[in-house]
């Protein structure tokens, strides 16, 4: 049943002579990182570097392979591809091809790229035939370069942060798998190879929150970041086997879009699996409601907070949206312009989480949120047909979030002794400027001040949303850009601007920041005291050394000019008009937006107001926070301030709905359920057989002759008594109670055999 | 021959082999006990290789004496522990494990 | 044919109430060698059923090797070697209705499914064909259940390694 077969081996060997080579090869990038984790795990302990440099070694390579999968990708003639390799590839790809070549030679973008797919059979059962192959277009490659790039920055990142940790291996093991199974779940073919990597990325993830599991808030956080996001894996399960059936036996995905756009499946079918696969997408991106895991999963190391809490795993959810489109574009009915599912939850996730950023006094929980609202914003675009304006925004975040978060490591690394309290920090624009500078950058991009790259990919966002007819959306988005900007100055005038604090906080310095939320435990700070006390003395704020400052400066270039690869106006000196747009462009993009008709130009009509409101934001924020110093007293004024900084502060009260309302009166439902059940049916069953049987006895006593041999009277006794001691007590915890339970369920079910069949 | 002969033959040892587990006060009693449970199931196998023209059976019947081995072997060291420490074989006197 | 059958009945006799008296005399070192009966009496019904090969491991490894053992195993425990009362616990009647049951549903079951089936006498297992049942249970072994042999010695290992680690004194 389970044969494991090389199918297609020799077909793919053929063409792959004339295809490009790491694009077909497009595997090696994760298996790579899997062989880094495997010889990391058993070697690295006693390494100089302890297996940091399997890691290194590993992600330099992939990096360079991801250089080489751009350029190849970019080489690679429109078009044209497909026909020459259409042997190799698999059947239920073939109908695709034809379909894509037909809007190459009609779409007005010009020819689109074709997908460069391979793949082996994995198992059969029946007809049923499960492949597990790469599909690489544009998009993939885009992820593969985008994940590897940050991959890079935090590797090299967390030699120096976690230099005394001393789980240092397990984390770089950990890490290397996380990669690994990003790089994996972008090209893969199928939905079951999603799933694959999508599970392995929470299961790293789990590690890498929990890192740090001697404190118990650790571990609780890294339990509600796994459990919530299972809790939407139960959506995109269901999802998955929906989409299997529906699609004629098959989990390849570019079928699947296929077969969903051109009405093969019915609508009933597809709404109620883009919804189900909406709550995988909600859970793993966290958008409202199920979005309280992710600041929480800020517990964990910084460097992989920024790689997987920013950049790459909270995205998945997206690219799951962005790669099954047309399930989405079908199912959510994105084309008829009303406000559905998926975009009212977007916009409800960027207000509601940029509001939550206003009352944080963590840094990074502050990013966090603000990763939470630029998530919505990608939401929000995949729902209102801006499927490429989400990509690049999503492209654009990893950068410029990734910055966010190494900058504020760097800020608790040798800036605010391992606290990232903003209370602590303050005027490190003084002491820390490259870190300021880099920080400064990131800030700009995200608040979406034009030229860098923020702008770009929001403006394309709510661009769409505005033309495309969803006008809620638009103004949500708009809104969200203003609160991001004020948000992101109070960040700014906390951390690096007005006088420095860490003094103020002086006495419990020795202790090493211990009421800080995410210090290092106790003994990791003492391991890494004297380390410490070597490089900076304990003498305030300074700069972080270039193993920081290198990926940052890297980040901070990325960060400012990656914007310019979706240029949106005519060529100018090497910027190429929707650069971008062509490179990514696939066939489900050409079958839904650009066959629909929304793909919209650049329009100032929509780009200065929201620069209009993002300035407003800071001016703002920069008001509140650095002229009046934060302090007008509206809070402690009372009224509708009080009441909203409240309910920011208690985060909309989610939380509190989530364990004490759902779960506090379910478990109180079913204790008493059960409870009764035990009091009135177990009991009574319980009393019953013991008083039946003591009739019995005393019955037997008192009317048979009591001459009668003893051991019959005795032994009915005994086994009424022996009988209700076993109902009574079965969890009495001798072996042989239990193994007679056994033995008389076994002859039980036979003897319902032999009744019944 | 019956084939049903010696399937209730089969039958009746395991179930007296289960009589003994479920009574037997001494550790070593209950694993002869269930050795005798154990040789009914390879009588079983036995019987139904001659009634399906295979060998199959007798293969997995030898893998049965094996593993009935290792575990005589490991039950009998943990008899002797739990002896050592506790002066007593009882298996009902082992009720460490109940909630 | 009949003799075939006044072998198993004589055997099956012995081996009936050899086993019942396993589980219910009072010397434990008597149970030991009524269990032996039980499993020689075994040994001659797989004859019977023409595994001539399993018979001889039969009597090799159980007899020869695992009755040692537990005789060790009573000797080690310092278990009376006489009579003793209180080899049983308080459960024996509802054991006993458990067991029976069990017999009954065992029994009822399998009258249902194979009634009166006779075995063939004429086919390859009971005539020895292709070479005997030995040279056939071999090429079973070493071919077709090849790796589930390997992972038996294995267990073997793991088996003889524990026993080691769990009663050796430190």
């Amino acid at each position: 049943m389970f044969t494991v077969l090389a199918a297609g081996s020799e077909a793919a060997a053929e063409h792959s002579s004339s295809a490009p080579w790491i694009l077909t090869h497009a595997w090696l990038l994760p298996a790579l990182m899997v062989a880094s984790f495997v010889a990391t795990l058993f070697f690295g302990k006693n390494l100089k570097y302890r297996g940091a440099e399997f890691g290194i070694a590993s992600i330099v390579a992939t990096f360079a392979l991801s250089i080489g999968a751009v350029i190849q990708w970019i080489r690679l003639p429109p078009g044209l591809h497909g026909e020459e390799n259409t042997e190799a590839l698999r059947a239920v790809g073939a109908g695709m091809r034809s379909f894509a070549t037909h809007f190459a030679a009609e779409g007005e973008g010009g020819a689109i790229r074709e997908p460069i797919e391979r793949g082996v059979s994995w198992f059969r059962d029946g007809n049923v035939n499960v492949g597990l192959g790469i599909h690489v277009d544009g998009f993939a490659v885009a992820m593969l370069f985008t994940v590897a790039f940050i991959s890079i920055c935090v590797h090299i990142f967390s030699i120096e942060y976690l230099r005394d940790d001393k789980r240092f291996t397990h984390y770089f093991a950990a890490l290397n798998l996380f990669t690994a199974a990003m790089l994996w779940m972008v090209q893969t073919s199928t939905t079951l190879g999603l799933l694959f990597g999508w599970e392995l990325m929470g299961l790293c993830s789990f590690l890498l929150i929990g890192h740090w599991w001697e404190e118990k808030d650790n571990t609780d956080a890294a339990l509600k970041a796994f459990l919530t996001t299972r809790t939407g894996d139960i959506g995109l399960l269901v999802g998955i086997v929906i989409l299997f059936f529906a699609a004629g036996n098959t989990f390849d995905m570019a079928a699947i879009n296929e077969k969903a756009l051109n009405g093969t499946m019915s609508h009933t079918v597809l709404v109620v699996a883009a919804v189900a696969l909406f709550f995988g997408v909600m859970g793993k991106s966290a958008q409202f409601p199920l979005h309280t895991w992710l600041p929480d999963a800020m517990a964990g190391p910084t460097p992989a907070s920024s790689l997987i809490h920013a950049a790459t795993m909270v995205v998945a959810g997206v690219y799951l949206f962005a790669r099954l489109y047309g399930v989405f574009w079908a199912g959510f009915s994105i084309n008829s312009g009303g406000m559905n599912f998926g975009s009212w939850i977007g916009a409800i996730t960027v207000v509601m989480a940029a509001g939550l950023a206003f009352v944080q006094t963590d840094i990074k929980k502050v990013l966090a949120y603000s990763t939470v609202s630029q998530l919505g914003y990608m939401i929000l675009g995949l729902s209102v047909g801006a499927w490429v304006g989400a990509i690049f925004h999503l492209v654009t975040h990893a950068f410029f979030k990734a910055l966010l978060f190494q900058a504020s490591g760097s800020i608790a690394h040798s800036g605010s002794h391992h606290s990232f309290e903003m209370e602590r920090m303050g005027g490190l624009r003084k002491y820390m400027p490259i870190t300021y500078k880099t920080f400064f950058v990131g800030y700009l991009a995200l608040a979406g001040l034009p030229i860098f790259s923020g702008f770009w990919s929001k403006d394309e966002i709510l661009n769409a949303a505005d033309k495309n007819g969803y006008t809620l959306a638009f103004i949500a988005g708009s809104f969200g850009a203003c609160l991001t900007g004020c948000y992101m100055t109070r960040v700014m005038a906390k951390t690096f601007w007005g006088e420095n604090r860490l003094h103020l906080f002086h006495d419990d310095h020795d202790t090493h920041a211990a009421p800080a939320d995410h210090a290092p435990p106790a003994d990791h700070a003492v391991a890494s005291h004297d380390t410490h006390d070597a490089h900076d003395a304990h003498d305030g704020p300074h700069e972080s050394p270039w193993l920081i400052t290198g990926p940052l400066v890297a980040l901070a270039v990325m960060a400012t000019f990656v914007g310019f690869i979706n240029w949106p106006f005519n060529d100018f000196l090497f910027l190429k008009k929707f650069w971008f747009e062509h490179a990514i462009a696939n066939v489900t993009f050409e079958n839904t937006l650009a066959a629909a008709g929304k793909v919209h130009p650049f329009d100032w009509g929509v780009a200065i107001p929201s620069i209009t409101l993002a300035v407003l934001g800071i001016a703002i924020g920069y008001w509140y926070n650095v002229i009046k110093q934060g302090d007008l007293g509206l809070v402690r004024r009372g009224g509708i301030f009080a009441l909203g900084h409240k309910v920011l502060k208690n985060k909309y009260y989610l939380d509190v709905l989530w364990t004490d309302v759902i779960i506090g009166s379910i478990k109180g439902r079913f204790a008493k359920t059960a409870y009764w059940f035990n009091q009135n049916v177990l009991d009574a069953v319980v009393n019953g057989v013991g008083r039946s049987a003591t009739a019995t006895g005393r019955g037997v006593y008192k009317y048979i002759d009591q001459g009668l041999v003893d051991g019959i009277v005795n032994g009915a006794g005994l086994t009424a008594s022996t009988s209700g001691g076993v109902l009574r007590k079965l969890q009495n915890g001798k072996v042989q109670a239990y193994a007679g339970t056994f033995l008389a369920a076994t002859g039980l079910i036979g003897f319902g055999l032999v009744l019944f069949l | 021959m019956l084939l049903n002969q010696f399937l209730i033959l089969a039958a009746f040892l395991f179930c007296v082999g289960a009589y003994g587990v479920l009574v037997r006060k001494h550790a070593v009693l209950v694993l002869m006990s269930i050795e005798l449970m154990i040789n009914s199931v390879n009588m079983n196998l036995i019987a139904f290789s001659l009634r399906n023209d295979n060998v199959i059976g007798h293969v997995f019947a030898l893998f049965v004496i094996a593993v009935a081995a290792a575990e005589v072997g490991v039950g009998l060291a943990i008899v002797l522990l739990i002896y050592r420490n506790r002066r007593s074989v009882d298996p009902g006197e082992v009720s460490e494990m109940k909630g | 044919m009949l003799a075939q059958n006044i072998i198993f009945g004589l055997l099956a006799v012995a081996m009936a109430l050899s086993a019942v008296k396993l589980v219910t005399t009072k010397n434990v070192v008597h149970a030991a060698l009524y269990l032996v009966v039980v499993l020689a009496g075994m040994a001659a019904q797989y004859i019977l059923l023409a595994a001539e090969f399993v018979a001889v491991t039969q009597v090799l490894v159980y007899i020869g090797a695992i009755m040692v053992l537990v005789l060790f195993g009573i000797m080690l425990t310092r278990a009376p070697i006489g009579v003793t009362p209180e080899l049983d616990n308080n459960s024996r009647i509802p054991s006993a209705i458990v067991a029976l049951f069990l017999f009954g549903s065992l029994g009822a079951m399998l009258l249902d499914a194979f009634g009166d089936e006779r075995f063939d006498l004429n086919n390859g297992v009971a005539t020895g064909a292709s070479g005997g049942n030995m040279v056939r249970t071999a090429d079973s072994i070493f071919s077709q259940y090849l790796v589930p042999f390997e992972v038996v010695s294995i267990l073997l290992l793991a088996a003889l390694v524990g026993a080691i680690v769990i009663a050796r004194r430190d």
